[in-house]
């Protein structure tokens, strides 16, 4: 299919880019696909037509943003590969796997393809206010930790700890739907703009002044993307270390794994919390903070973390390169530094991640567990 | 308030076709001939021109003109010029008034042309003549910084025979370029070149170097500024000795030589600068070949007799994420001379250059550029990403965007080309001089292409890399340009001051300190005695923020009186 490149070079301001390199150069997937986003942007300057069809790697972005972090002429190269994305949406030629979780979202709230109603079992017999009664804080769940096992009681975790801190806060149970961050970076952009819409108006008329997300991605699109004026958005990480630093929140002395255990941990960061939100301290005050942690850094930390390639539609389409997965390396990289534990705060490394140490094998060297697992072991 | 009755000559000019196209000259000037007080109306197709000004001054004499309205260009274009041609013929030139019908009217709509036109000669009825004021100069000049600009400034004022005062904050003259090993393209010592200049700065009889100090405060004019200099005291504010009794300098021009600081590479964290002990900065690059020059080893621990060495070119310049956007211009020839060295020192190490484009502009410049890549240096294009770690060693993520490749690139040294910025702590003398900056932090020249060292300020100058990045002849050039431009007033002996400034009328003022408080120029002082404001008439620019500041409306701004501006409103309204 050819689409014309004239109007998407005036409306993505293509015509800043100088060919440096920068994007490629950073991009984690580009050493392992044909994906190459400056040619591709080159070729929407000097040619015409842009054949979207001969480039099926443009799904195997992750959406990690370095390319738009390292421009130094503030092109924002992977909106080109969202946009082009966007035009093979509308023709309907997009990967089945895709497709389904598109309109999982669309059906059912969420990309799983579990009924709406079930949304709320996480819970389990946790009390949570319904955030439509009213509340200062909205905790916003998310799909995955919303319906995925591993991931559940994380969920739990912070609705227990928000309690501990005396933090007024509910949940929207069953009305709450996806944030559709990965939704417009798949190109869906209808999608997006009618759960902006929706979202916004279930937001305004709970009336909370802060919103709060366990995932990076949902902290991401409502800060940035949604329009939510007068309401702060935060991720759990931000929230936490604010409520260790007042003191509201007070661990074991004897530490997470009893008098004078101290386990190695190493901290991941998540793309859409670090590289795009510059969140990079307070995961580490938290960390930094449990009784019985040792933190030790990766080379490849803060704006240099390695994509786990969870993002971007990436949890719903293998991409064209199966065997080189960047989350092998990264699992690599963790139990290279000695740690025991490979601390994540996003759902969705959570699941690439621990998916790896099965793959390499390095269940008995290493663990993933999330931030919120691990302040939950240490909360007295 | 003309005693006699004003007689007013109005010139309507075509300026070619850029007014007549859309302007019809002719029926304005008809319109302005029925205007009060005009006797002669004209329109004429270049009124700039030596017959056009011919026909101000005929009709001066013919005519007994004592009014001239010229309906023309910008003011800012030739005011100075139908001001002369009145005075030529014996007019005082602020009997002179312009009405812009072409920036104003004809170039963006036709409409306004008479308002415009009337308001203009309703003004130019009301005006008064003013006299040109000449002042004495102080046969002197004060430079600022003592690196390369300095002295070579310095050293010609000194040399045309005015006393130069030099003051420095380091405790040493050389400034940046002290810190160079060689010099391209001939890779000449920078030592050889700098120690005659500096001996020379030192031993000439008519400059004094005052070294470890600040200017502590600026007062006066052009011709007549008072330069107070005190010991430094914070290198990071730049703040001076701020006690009494400090020594004042009497000069008639300045020169502000505070040359640069080079770009922190910490901004950028990818690189890992701080981190990884094998990144360093080229200015760094330079201190380790100058140390390996008497001996010392350019890379310590050398695990091979062939390591690898990479530049990266543009780190912080031409990057809009850093505020930088600009390029710093000498560092692709920084780059090129230190690979050449690199590979002096170590015939086989590899040395790969990381470019995205390659500027060796100048004399000799390509040539040396052609010589470096002969001698086996590996130019690769790509803006390196990242540089992570890999054993000892760092690895450069990038891509070849020649080859359309992501590579990775093992490095034992990687040197960033780190760019130029405004120093950090020159703000107390931009304050001091009021002396505006470019948007890249740089100081602003007066007009990019024609005025390259003079500055908003009179009587202050600029030279070297606090103007903008450049290497060393244009440091040079820059330099006596500068001298040669601070030289006029001193050779002169005397300046013009501005006529159209403000005037307090003293029996209406309250002394309440208003005006001194909101002038950017320190022009109004309240007298001691007295309790009423004072404007020095050669420090005022006649901007009218005291006028307008003024409770009492004590301050009349001559050339712009309330009667005139009034006057204007009415004449337009009518039309």
């Amino acid at each position: 299919m050819a689409v014309k490149t004239s109007q998407m070079v005036e409306q993505l301001e293509l015509w800043g880019c100088i060919q440096c390199g920068k994007c490629t150069g950073g991009c984690p997937v580009a050493r392992k696909t044909t994906l190459n986003i400056r040619s591709m942007i080159y070729h929407m300057l000097v040619e015409p037509e842009m054949d979207v069809d001969a480039h099926p790697e443009l799904w195997d972005c992750t959406c990690c943003f370095t390319c738009v972090e390292r421009c130094i002429k503030d092109v924002e190269p992977a909106e080109l590969v969202i946009a082009l994305r966007g035009q093979l949406v509308e023709s309907g030629r997009i990967p089945d796997t895709i497709g389904t979780a598109l309109m999982a979202i669309f059906r059912q709230g969420n990309p799983t393809g579990i009924a709406r109603e079930d949304r709320a079992a996480w819970a389990g017999e946790l009390e949570i206010k319904a955030a439509q009664e009213g509340c200062e804080t909205l905790y916003f769940v998310g799909c995955i930790p919303s319906y995925d096992q591993r991931v559940q009681p994380i969920a739990r975790a912070l609705a227990q700890t928000l309690t501990a801190a005396g933090i007024d806060f509910g949940t929207l149970g069953t009305e709450e739907s996806c944030c559709g961050n990965e939704v417009r970076r798949m190109g869906e952009m209808g999608l997006f703009e009618m759960l902006v819409e929706e979202n916004s108006e279930l937001f305004r008329s709970v009336g909370a002044g802060r919103i709060v997300t366990i995932s990076p991605h949902c902290f991401n699109t409502f800060k940035n993307e949604y329009r939510l004026d007068g309401v702060e958005v935060v991720h759990y990480t931000q929230l936490i270390a604010a409520l260790i630093e007042q003191g509201k929140l007070k661990f074991k002395s004897v530490g997470v794994w009893g008098k004078g255990v101290e386990r190695v941990v190493t901290y991941h960061d998540p793309c859409f919390l670090g590289k795009q939100n510059h969140v990079f301290d307070e995961p580490r005050a938290i960390l930094s903070a449990i009784p019985g942690v040792k933190l030790v850094e990766m080379d490849r930390n803060r704006e240099r973390s390695l994509c786990c390639e969870g993002g971007g539609g990436r949890m719903w389409n293998e991409g064209t390169n199966l065997e080189e997965r960047l989350a092998f390396q990264r699992v690599q990289e963790a139990a290279d530094t000695g740690a025991e534990i490979l601390a994540v705060a996003c759902p969705f490394c959570l699941l690439t991640l621990e998916d790896a140490v099965k793959v390499q094998g390095l269940e008995e060297r290493l663990r993933v567990m999330d931030i919120m697992e691990l302040v939950d072991l240490a909360l007295e | 308030m003309a005693s006699c009755p004003t007689r007013i000559g109005i010139y309507i000019c075509h300026c070619g076709v850029n007014i007549s196209a859309t302007v019809d000259v002719e029926a304005v000037a008809a319109f302005a001939a029925g205007l009060p007080g005009v006797v002669v109306a004209r329109d004429y197709v270049y009124m700039c021109s030596d017959p056009g000004q011919a026909l101000i001054r005929q009709d001066i004499e013919e005519h007994d003109l004592n009014r001239v309205v010229v309906a023309s260009c910008s003011p800012r274009m030739h005011e100075p010029t139908f001001r002369r041609a009145a005075e030529q013929a014996g007019l005082n030139p602020y009997l002179v008034n312009m009405a812009n019908i072409r920036e104003q009217c004809a170039w963006v709509h036709v409409a306004g042309t008479e308002a415009l036109v009337a308001s203009a000669v309703a003004k130019v009825a009301l005006l008064e003549p003013l006299e040109a004021r000449e002042v004495e100069v102080t046969p002197g000049a004060l430079v600022i910084g003592g690196g390369l600009a300095g002295m070579v400034a310095a050293l010609d004022i000194a040399d045309a025979g005015f006393p130069v005062t030099l003051v420095e904050q380091s405790d040493h003259l050389g400034g940046r370029v002290a810190e160079l090993h060689r010099t391209y393209p001939t890779l000449e010592s920078v030592t050889e070149l700098l120690e005659p200049l500096i001996e020379h700065v030192q031993s000439h009889p008519y400059i004094t170097v005052l070294l470890d100090s600040r200017v502590a405060e600026v007062e006066g004019y052009v011709g007549n500024f008072e330069v107070t200099v005190g010991k430094l005291v914070d290198w990071e504010t730049g703040e001076g000795d701020q006690s009494t009794n400090l020594p004042i300098y009497q000069v008639g021009s300045i020169i502000v030589a505070t040359g640069y600081d080079v770009f922190d590479p910490r901004r950028k964290p990818e690189y890992g600068y701080g981190r990884y002990p094998n990144v360093i900065t080229t200015l760094e690059m330079e201190h380790l070949l100058q140390a390996a020059s008497t001996g010392e080893s350019l890379i310590s621990n050398l695990q091979s007799p062939a390591p690898k060495v990479a530049f990266i070119k543009c780190v912080g310049s031409r990057d809009v994420q850093v505020g930088n956007p600009y390029c710093s211009r000498v560092c692709c020839m920084v780059t090129a001379k230190q690979a050449h060295l690199v590979k002096d020192l170590l015939p086989e190490a590899k040395v790969t250059v990381f470019y995205m484009d390659v500027r060796t502009f100048g004399k000799g410049g390509e040539e040396f550029y052609d010589e470096v890549r002969k001698k086996g240096i590996l130019y690769r294009r790509g803006n390196v990403s990242e540089i992570v770690r890999r054993g000892e060693r760092v690895a450069l993520i990038a891509e070849d965007t020649l080859l359309g490749q992501p590579i990775e690139v093992e490095a034992d040294l990687v040197v960033l080309a780190v760019g130029m910025e405004s120093r950090a702590n020159v703000d107390s003398i931009a304050t001091l001089l009021k002396l505006p900056r470019s948007s890249d932090g740089f100081f602003l020249e007066l007009h990019p292409k024609l005025r390259p060292v003079d500055t908003a300020v009179d009587g202050v100058f600029l030279a070297g890399c606090c103007q903008g990045p450049k290497d060393i002849p244009d440091t040079v050039a820059q330099a006596k340009a500068a001298a040669s431009s601070a030289l006029i007033p001193l050779l002169r002996g005397t300046v013009l001051a501005e006529s159209a400034t403000a005037v307090v009328e003293e029996e209406l003022c309250a002394g309440c300190g208003m005006c001194v408080e909101v002038c950017p120029y320190g022009a109004p002082a309240l007298h001691p005695l007295w309790n009423v404001s004072r404007i020095n008439a050669v420090l005022c620019k006649g901007c009218g923020a005291c006028a307008v500041t003024c409770p009492s409306k004590a301050i009349r701004m001559q050339h712009f009186t309330e009667e005139q501006v009034l006057a204007q409103i009415d004449a337009i309204v009518m039309n």
